[in-house]
C-alpha cells in the first residue's frame, strides 16, 4: 500500500479494501517509525489527521470509477504539507524559530483545494528556514536527512517534502518552488515534482519568500499522480492578484499519448561544464529513451542563463527582504525576551527569530534596493530576467519542451556546501531561469548516480505547458521504473 | 517682509470614501472599537496577498478628471519599506516613480485675486494604523483599523506665495474632493489631512532649503504654522543661520513649528515595485464610464451661473462653494425660475446664510427647504408680499409655522394690500391726523414725508404696497 500510487489508493478506497482512516493510521504509523531518523515532519497531530479522515471516510465514492484519469477521486488519500502553508489549528512555523509557536487561524488556498478534495493532511513537513537553501541545512528544526543516504542533504527548500515520499511516509506532498525548491529535492530524493506557470496556483497562505518567483506545486512519485494533485490544487484565486484567471484544465488529458514527433529542446548551455559525469551519464541515458519513444531532439540555446544565478540573487533577496519585514516580533512571532527600546525590540527579535541565510539574505536583499544601488543591481536583473524570458521563447520556436539535467551532482553530503553560498547557489543553476521566466518545469527520476543517489531529469514547459509536460514524464515512466524505486532498508 | 519670497508646496492626504480598504474587504468607518475592523490582510499575518479595490482607482480617475489631470494609462504599486509598529507589513503599499493621476491643477482665489495651483500628481496609497500612546501605562497600543484606509497624496508645485494662497489651495481641494464625493473632508476625524512643504528667498534667488510642516488638520493651523514656520525661518537666514531641510510639527498650544527629524536621519525607504500587485491599467473606456458619472464641476458651473442668470463672479464663486450650497441653489432656481435666480441667490447668500452661519448650520440641513425659499421669493417677485414682510415669512418657515411661504401668508393674512382705494383710505386717514407732519413737509422737510409713509405702513401692519403708498402720499400731498 506504501508504493500505491493515487489511483491505486483511490480505487482501494472505492472498493472498500482499506477506509480513510486505516490509511490514514499506517502512514502514521510509519512516521512515528521513521521520522525520528529523517526529522522529514515538523509538526505531528494524530488527532487533527484522524478527524480529517473520519470525515473523509463519507466523501469516498464507492465501488469502481471508469472516468479518466483526470476525475479520480482523492477523497480519503492523504498527503503531507510543507510547512510553508497556513493551516487552520496547525502550527505554521516556515521552518524558522520565528514562527516556532505560531498557529495559523486560516488556511492557505491550496490546502482548502485539497481539503475540499477530500485529501487527509498527515501532518507539516520541514523545510529551509523561510524557503531559502537548497540543502534544508537551513532549518530551524534541524536538516532532514536523505532516506536514500542519511549522511547526505535531501536537496531544498521542499526537503521535508522530498524525504517523506521518498521514505513513504506520505503518498504525496505540496512544495514551493522559488528557484528550484521543488525539483531539486525531488531530483535528489529519486521523486517527480512539479513547478508550475506562475499564477496557475494560488499563492494566497503561501508564506512569501519571493513574491513574483514562488509558486506552490505537487510532489509524489510519478507524473501521474503530480497530474491529479495539480487538478485539485489549481485554479483562479480572486485573493491572489498575480492568480491567473482561465479555464480549468485536466491536467492528465494528454498522459496516454504517444511522444511520436515531440521535439525535445536541448540547452547547450544546460550540458557544458559543471555538470557531474554520473549526472551527464543518467541524463543521456534518458534521453536516448526519449528518441526510442519517438521523440527527436533538437539543440536550443538559452545565452543568457549563465547570469540566471546572479539576477535571481537580486530579484529574490531584494523581495525577501521587504516580504520577511512583517515578521518584527510586534503582533505575532518570534519576540527577544528582553529588550530596551522599540528599535532595540526590532534587531533583538530579528537577530534571534532568524537564522544566518535568512539574514544573509535580507541584508543583501536591502542592499541591492537601497538608494544609489537600485538601478546597478534591481533595475539590471529585472532587465536580465527579460532577456532570459525571451532566450526561452526563442527556444520554444524549435521545441516543444525543453529537457536537461535538474541538479548538477546528486545530493551532497551534510555540510559540504554550507559553508559557501555560492557553492551551494550554484546547484540551483539548472532550475532557476524557469522561475525567472514564469515557466512551468518538473523534475522526473532518471536513474542513479554516484554512491547509489538517485539522479533527476528537468523538463521545462512553455507557458501553460504543463500538460504536455506531464504526458513526456509519464510515457517515460511507463518505459522505465526508477520513480518506482524506493531506499532498500526502508521497506 | 517684501524682501522675502515664501515659497509653499502641499501635500494633501484625502482619506477615500470607499466602502472598505485599498487592499483587503475590512469597513473602513471611523470610530470602531480598536482592532475589530483589521482582518487578516490588514495585520499582515503570514501568507496574505492585497488585492486592489477598484472603489479606490475609481476615486482617484474622478479626481484627476475633475482636475484636468492625465490619467496614467499603466501606473505601478510599489512598497515604501520602514519599520513601525503600527506598519503591519513593515511596508506601506504606495506609488512612487508612475503615480494614476499627473500634473492638472486648481483655480484658487484670495481677495480678488485669481491664482491657478499646478498639481504635480496625485497617487494611490494605503493607511498606516494608529500608535496609541495614552492608558497603556507607559507601553504603546496598536490599532489597526486605520491600516489599510484609501488614501489619495495630493501633490502640488510650489506654486504658493503665502499662507492665504496655501490655506485658499487648502479649502478649494477640500471643497473638490468633497464636491466629486471621494472625501467627507472630515478634518478632525483626519479624513483631509496637509503637510506643507515651506521656504523662503530672496526674490530672484533660486529655491530655499525647505521644511515641512506635518499633519495640518485645520485651516486656521495652517495659517498660524506656515506664518510661524516663514518668520522662524527669516529669522535664522536674517542672523547668519542656515536652514537644515527638516520634518517639523506644529504645536497649536504654543503656537510654534518644531523639528520631529533632520534630513540626516532620513529613511531609505527603499521602494520598489510591489510583486503581489499587477500594474494597474486604467483604458479609455474606463476614464469614459467613471466621466459620465462625474457631477457638474465648480468652474463649469459658476461660468454657467454667469451667463444664465446674470450672477457676478463672486456670487456664483459663493453658491458653489459647496455642492450643497450649489444643489440648493440649483433647486430653489429651478422651482422659482430662472427670472428670479439672481432674487434667490440674494436670499440664499444673505438671509439664509446669516441665519444658518448664527446657528452653525448647513445649508445641507437647512430648515427652509429650497422648495420653501424659492416661493417665498415667487411671492415677492409677484407682488404678493414686501421684503419687509417676507422677512416675516421667512422667520415663520425657519421656525415651521407653515409648510410654504403661501401658507404662511394665508394664515397670517401678510397679503399685500394693493387695493388703491384701500390705500387711498388710509392715506386720508393718516394725513388727518397728521396734520404736523404735513406742515412740515409743505414747509420743505423732506423727511416729513417718511414719516407719513411709514404712519401709512404702519397703519396696514406693513402689508400696503409700500411703492403705491409712495405714489399716492406724494399725489395727496400734490408733490
Amino acid at each position: 500500500m506504501i508504493n500505491s500510487s493515487l489511483r491505486e489508493l483511490s480505487a482501494a478506497l472505492a472498493a472498500r479494501k482499506i477506509s480513510a482512516v486505516e490509511l490514514a493510521t499506517l502512514f502514521l504509523d510509519r512516521i512515528d517509525k521513521l521520522n525520528p531518523a529523517l526529522n522529514a515532519f515538523i509538526t505531528i497531530d494524530r488527532e487533527q489527521t484522524l478527524a480529517q479522515a473520519r470525515a473523509a471516510e463519507a466523501r469516498v465514492p464507492k465501488g469502481t470509477q471508469s472516468a479518466g484519469a483526470g476525475n479520480t477521486p482523492l477523497a480519503g488519500i492523504p498527503l503531507a504539507h510543507k510547512d510553508i502553508f497556513c493551516t487552520r489549528g496547525w502550527r505554521t512555523s516556515c521552518g524558522s524559530r520565528m514562527l516556532e509557536n505560531f498557529v495559523s487561524p486560516y488556511d492557505a488556498h491550496v490546502v482548502e483545494k485539497l481539503a475540499a478534495a477530500g485529501m487527509v493532511t498527515l501532518g507539516k513537513l520541514n523545510m529551509d528556514e523561510f524557503a531559502m537553501g537548497s540543502s534544508n541545512e537551513t532549518s530551524f528544526f534541524g536538516p532532514v536527512k536523505n532516506p536514500w543516504d542519511t549522511a547526505r542533504v535531501p536537496g531544498g527548500s521542499s526537503g521535508g517534502s522530498a524525504a517523506a515520499i521518498a521514505a513513504r511516509l506520505a503518498p504525496a506532498a505540496t512544495g514551493t518552488d522559488t528557484g528550484g525548491s521543488i525539483r531539486q529535492p525531488a531530483a535528489l530524493c529519486g521523486l517527480t515534482g512539479l513547478k508550475p506557470t506562475y499564477g496557475v496556483v494560488s499563492r494566497y497562505g503561501m508564506i512569501a519568500f519571493a513574491s513574483s518567483l514562488d509558486q506552490a506545486g505537487p510532489m509524489a512519485k510519478s507524473a501521474e499522480d503530480c497530474a491529479l494533485l495539480l487538478n485539485a490544487m489549481a485554479g483562479f484565486d480572486s485573493r491572489d492578484s498575480t492568480s491567473i484567471e482561465r479555464p480549468a484544465e485536466d491536467y492528465a488529458r494528454d498522459l496516454e499519448k504517444p511522444l511520436t514527433g515531440l521535439r525535445i529542446g536541448l540547452p547547450r548551455e544546460f550540458f557544458g561544464a559543471g555538470m557531474d559525469d554520473d549526472v551527464r551519464a543518467a541524463v543521456e541515458a534518458a534521453l536516448a529513451e526519449y528518441r526510442k519513444l519517438g521523440a527527436i531532439t533538437v539543440e536550443v540555446s538559452l545565452p543568457n542563463s549563465g547570469l540566471s544565478v546572479p539576477a535571481y540573487y537580486v530579484i529574490a533577496p531584494a523581495e525577501a527582504s521587504s516580504n520577511l519585514s512583517r515578521f518584527d516580533g510586534v503582533r505575532y512571532g518570534y519576540r527577544a525576551p528582553e529588550y530596551g527600546d522599540l528599535n532595540d525590540m526590532y534587531s533583538k527579535s530579528r537577530a534571534l527569530g532568524f537564522g544566518a541565510e535568512v539574514k544573509r539574505r535580507i541584508l543583501i536583499g536591502t542592499y541591492v534596493l537601497s538608494h544609489g544601488y537600485y538601478d546597478a543591481y534591481y533595475l539590471k536583473a529585472q532587465k536580465i530576467r527579460r532577456l532570459i524570458a525571451a532566450d526561452f521563447q526563442k527556444a520554444f520556436e524549435s521545441c516543444d519542451v525543453i529537457m536537461g539535467p535538474t541538479s548538477p551532482s546528486v545530493a551532497f553530503a551534510f555540510g559540504a556546501k554550507s559553508a559557501d553560498p555560492v557553492q551551494m547557489y550554484l546547484s540551483d543553476i539548472y532550475t532557476i531561469s524557469t522561475n525567472l521566466a514564469g515557466l512551468p518545469g518538473m523534475s522526473l527520476p532518471c536513474g542513479f548516480g554516484a554512491h547509489g543517489m538517485p539522479v533527476g531529469l528537468q523538463i521545462i514547459g512553455n507557458w501553460f505547458g504543463e500538460a504536455r509536460m506531464l504526458q513526456a514524464a509519464h510515457q517515460y515512466q511507463k518505459a522505465s521504473d526508477w520513480h518506482v524505486r524506493m531506499p532498500e532498508e526502508l521497506k | 517682509m517684501s524682501q522675502w519670497e515664501v515659497v509653499i508646496g502641499l501635500e494633501t492626504h484625502a482619506q477615500l470614501q470607499t466602502k472598505s480598504k485599498i487592499f483587503s474587504g475590512s469597513s473602513i468607518a471611523f470610530g470602531a472599537e480598536p482592532n475589530v475592523q483589521a482582518n487578516a490582510v490588514d495585520i499582515a499575518l503570514p501568507g496574505v496577498l492585497p488585492v486592489l479595490n477598484r472603489e479606490a482607482v475609481v476615486c482617484a480617475i474622478k479626481f484627476g478628471l475633475a482636475v484636468g489631470a492625465s490619467i496614467a494609462p499603466r501606473s505601478v504599486f510599489a512598497r515604501k519599506n520602514y519599520f513601525y509598529p503600527d506598519l503591519p507589513k513593515g511596508y506601506q503599499i504606495s506609488q512612487f516613480e508612475i503615480p494614476v493621476v499627473q500634473g492638472g491643477g486648481l483655480a484658487i482665489r484670495v481677495g480678488e485675486q485669481e491664482k491657478f495651483i499646478r498639481l504635480t500628481r496625485a497617487h494611490l496609497e494605503e493607511d498606516a494604523g494608529k500608535s496609541l500612546h495614552e492608558d497603556f501605562h507607559g507601553r504603546t497600543g496598536i490599532d489597526l483599523n486605520r491600516a489599510g484606509t484609501p488614501l489619495l497624496e495630493i501633490v502640488t508645485e510650489p506654486d504658493m506665495r503665502s499662507s492665504a494662497e496655501a490655506v485658499a489651495y487648502a479649502r478649494a481641494l477640500h471643497a473638490l474632493v468633497q464636491w466629486i464625493g471621494i472625501c467627507d473632508g472630515n478634518m478632525q476625524e483626519g479624513s483631509f489631512r496637509c503637510d506643507a512643504n515651506v521656504s523662503v528667498r530672496r526674490p530672484g534667488e533660486p529655491l530655499g532649503t525647505r521644511r515641512e510642516i506635518k499633519n495640518l488638520n485645520s485651516f486656521r493651523f495652517m495659517q498660524q504654522a506656515i506664518d510661524f514656520e516663514v518668520q522662524w525661518q527669516i529669522n535664522e537666514i536674517s542672523e547668519g543661520r542656515a536652514i537644515r531641510q527638516a520634518t517639523v510639527l506644529f504645536d497649536p498650544d504654543s503656537g510654534e513649528t518644531r523639528a520631529m527629524r533632520s534630513k540626516e536621519d532620513a529613511h531609505d525607504y527603499r521602494y520598489f515595485p510591489d510583486p503581489d500587485l499587477l500594474p494597474l491599467e486604467i483604458g479609455a473606456d474606463w476614464i469614459a464610464q467613471v466621466k459620465a458619472g462625474l457631477p457638474e464641476l465648480p468652474q463649469a458651473m459658476q461660468a454657467r451661473f454667469q451667463a444664465d442668470y446674470g450672477l457676478s463672479a463672486y456670487d456664483a464663486a459663493i453658491l458653489t462653494a459647496s455642492r450643497a450650497m450649489a444643489d440648493y441653489f440649483v433647486t430653489a432656481v429651478a422651482a422659482a425660475g430662472a427670472a428670479n435666480a439672481k432674487a434667490v441667490a440674494n436670499w440664499i447668500m444673505g438671509e439664509l446664510a446669516a441665519r444658518l452661519n448664527k446657528n452653525d448650520m448647513d445649508v445641507a440641513n437647512s430648515p427652509i427647504s429650497a422648495a420653501q425659499l424659492a416661493g417665498l421669493v415667487q411671492r415677492i417677485a409677484d407682488n404678493t408680499i414686501s421684503n419687509n414682510i417676507a422677512k416675516k415669512v421667512f422667520e415663520a418657515l425657519w421656525n415651521g409655522e407653515g409648510q410654504s411661504a403661501d401658507e404662511i401668508i394665508d394664515q397670517q393674512g401678510l397679503k399685500q394690500i394693493t387695493d388703491s382705494g384701500a390705500i387711498e383710505k388710509i392715506i386720508d386717514e393718516v394725513l388727518a391726523a397728521n396734520q404736523k407732519s404735513v406742515g412740515e413737509f409743505r414747509a420743505g422737510k423732506d423727511k416729513a414725508f417718511n414719516a407719513l409713509v411709514g404712519q401709512a405702513m404702519k397703519a396696514t401692519k406693513g402689508k400696503a404696497n409700500p411703492q403705491q403708498v409712495n405714489d399716492l402720499l406724494r399725489k395727496k400731498l400734490g408733490g
